[in-house]
């Protein structure tokens, strides 16, 4: 009955997007409807095909499938939003890159969203929708809720990614940074979302555990939030529903102080709160030991929570935001320093007593290098909030570079370890393919970040001087065409940084690649569960 | 009153006073006598449970 009713359902949105295609109005909808149509076609034959098998009881295994799916995802838009950033990269250093023939197609303009959406969304919310169904598993001692309701949440979010992809190319967006998609995808997103909130949910009212590990409730706020966020930020009505066009419900001031309370909350809670979710699972296991201190996780967590909300407005400082605005949203991002640091702490001292362990095993670096570039982001962004740093930083690479620090540094290289913590246990095999190749991967990445980093500083901090430089009669030294020419070596140094770190993330992709293939596999112990 | 100004001087006084005192409630559960033990089962908690989930029948009842 269930899968006569999925498949009508599917029927009815090929039937949909197949009409919604010839009526449409621009070249993006079409092509997104399309897209559409043929997604929830395959579904349909995919049902059609299963339809009537006997399911085999899985109660007493952990839904594995689609967490080995988050993790192929999660390499693969790696790789696509790494080379993505690469390309515009190089744009910005040699602008004859903008190639003439993919004008209003494959020029800086089109391609940035692309890139940020492919590391923020594909990359970064493929690692926390694989992490937080394996943590929730474990730390739960329950099969994921809702059955196959995770494969809708996986391949929800991947026909998002290309939804969201293609429209930007072709010139779909609403124009708001971190939150282009137009008004179909964002209701795709709300239901993929909610379906992500109640796999988690209700994983964790069917736990076998007393307690709900603290990197539950980091995961559980960034759903929350999230879709909270997602929601209010994306308040906009159609032109048409044949059109990808849509009117924002705010104006103005309000808009602007909406859009970056959204924008701050998605670096906190998406970028942050989830990842640290991430954190205190991953290196405690990595490490093999519990987490340094579990009160001060606690603590960490309430901080993080109270704190985040209210930074957004640093974002707007000199601008139409009232003043007392900017200024509540400089203080809370600089008291936000402390439980960051705490949260630092925590996770860095989890390895007190087996510091050796960073000689020899080098994914354990990569998570402690993650965890010192949260440090540091987490220093540098209070820092840049600061009304007098902030005339001087903003609107220059400072806050590029200030990014790529937080989403490399620590976004990156803690997903590069998960994978490798996750792969040879999801596909049951005796470690991984090549520890070197992995070493080879931090010291690529790290170079690459430290190399992205001070060449945003150098250029940022210059960039932001030249502006405001006056000469003796108050008038300004340097036209703005003076500072692009001057930044141009920072921006070669910059491509290379992000050469090598996609470099890196392709040498991971081999190696967890040939991990599958050639590796042989773990020999199963006689599993005698220990009486604790 | 009009609402903003309502809103306004609710948010800088109760309730920020509300979310404070919740905050520093916190802190101090999580400081309460007796928490340590709790707290290190939670944190061990993570090493069991790797391979599959807990066994549903409520005979097998820990120790």
């Amino acid at each position: 009955m269930w899968d006569y009713l999925k498949l009508a359902g599917l029927g009815l949105v090929a039937v949909c997007a197949a009409i919604a295609a010839n009526y449409a109005h621009d070249l993006a909808y079409q092509v997104n409807a399309i897209t559409v149509m043929l997604a929830a076609g395959i579904a349909f034959l995919w049902v059609v095909r299963t339809a009537g098998d006997t399911k085999p009881n899985v109660q007493h295994e952990y839904f594995d499938d689609v967490i080995r799916a988050g993790a192929i995802a999660t390499a693969f838009w790696g790789a696509v939003g790494f080379l993505v950033g690469l390309v515009i990269a190089l744009q910005l250093a040699f602008p004859q890159l903008n190639f003439e023939f993919l004008q209003g197609y494959g020029n800086f303009g089109r391609l940035r969203p692309l890139h940020t959406s492919a590391v923020i969304f594909a990359f970064g919310g493929n690692a926390l929708i694989m992490s937080s169904f394996y943590i929730v598993q474990r730390t739960s001692a329950a099969r994921l809720f809702g059955g196959s309701l995770g494969w809708f949440v996986f391949w929800g979010w991947q026909l998002v990614i290309v939804l969201a992809a293609s429209g930007y190319v072709l010139g779909a967006t609403q124009g708001k940074e971190y939150a282009e998609p137009v008004w179909y995808v964002d209701i795709l997103i709300t239901l993929v979302w909610v379906a992500f909130l109640i796999t988690f949910m209700g994983t964790l009212f069917k736990r076998k555990e007393p307690h709900i590990y603290v990197a539950n409730w980091f995961l559980l706020s960034m759903i929350l939030t999230v879709a909270m966020l997602h929601l209010v930020n994306n308040a906009a009505i159609p032109v048409s529903i044949f059109g990808s066009a849509q009117v924002q419900l705010y104006s103005g001031v309000q808009d602007a102080m909406v859009q970056w309370w959204y924008g701050h909350n998605a670096v906190g809670f998406f970028l942050t709160a989830g990842f640290l979710g991430m954190m205190y699972y991953f290196v405690p296991k990595q490490a093999e030991r519990p987490v340094f201190s579990y009160k001060l996780s606690i603590i960490h967590f309430w901080a993080l929570i109270f704190l985040y909300i209210w930074a957004g407005p640093h974002h707007l400082h000199y601008t139409a935001l009232p003043d007392w605005a900017s200024t509540l949203g400089m203080v809370f991002s600089v008291i936000l320093w402390m439980p960051s640091w705490g949260g630092m702490i925590n996770g860095l001292m989890t390895l007190s007593g087996a510091w050796d362990k960073l000689r020899t095993d080098p994914i354990i670096r990569m998570m402690v290098v993650s965890i010192g570039f949260y440090g540091m982001s987490t220093f540098e962004g209070p820092m840049m909030s600061i009304k007098a740093v902030n005339s001087l930083s903003h609107y220059t690479d400072w806050t590029i570079g200030h990014v790529h620090s937080g989403a490399l540094g620590w976004n990156g290289m803690i997903t590069f370890g998960v994978l490798y913590y996750l792969v040879p246990r999801l596909w049951n095999r005796e470690g991984l393919y090549s520890l070197k190749l992995v070493s080879w991967h931090f010291w690529l990445a790290t170079i690459g970040i430290v190399l992205y980093a001070s060449s945003m500083w150098v250029t940022g901090i210059m960039e932001g001087l030249m502006w405001r430089e006056v000469d003796a009669n108050g008038f300004l030294v340097n036209a703005f065409a003076d500072t692009v020419a001057a930044k141009f070596p920072m921006y070669v140094v910059r491509a290379a940084g992000g050469g090598l770190f996609l470099t890196g993330a392709l040498i991971m992709c081999w190696n967890l690649w040939m991990t599958v293939r050639a590796q042989p596999a773990r020999v199963t112990q006689n599993s005698v569960v220990p009486a604790e | 009153m009009e609402t903003y100004s309502f809103l306004r001087h609710l948010a800088d006084s109760w309730v920020l006073l509300l979310m404070t005192l919740f905050f520093l409630g916190i802190c101090v559960w999580a400081f309460r006598p007796g928490s340590r033990a709790a707290h290190q089962e939670v944190a061990s908690s993570i090493f069991r449970n790797d391979d599959r989930p807990a066994d549903p029948t409520p005979a097998k009842k820990e120790a």
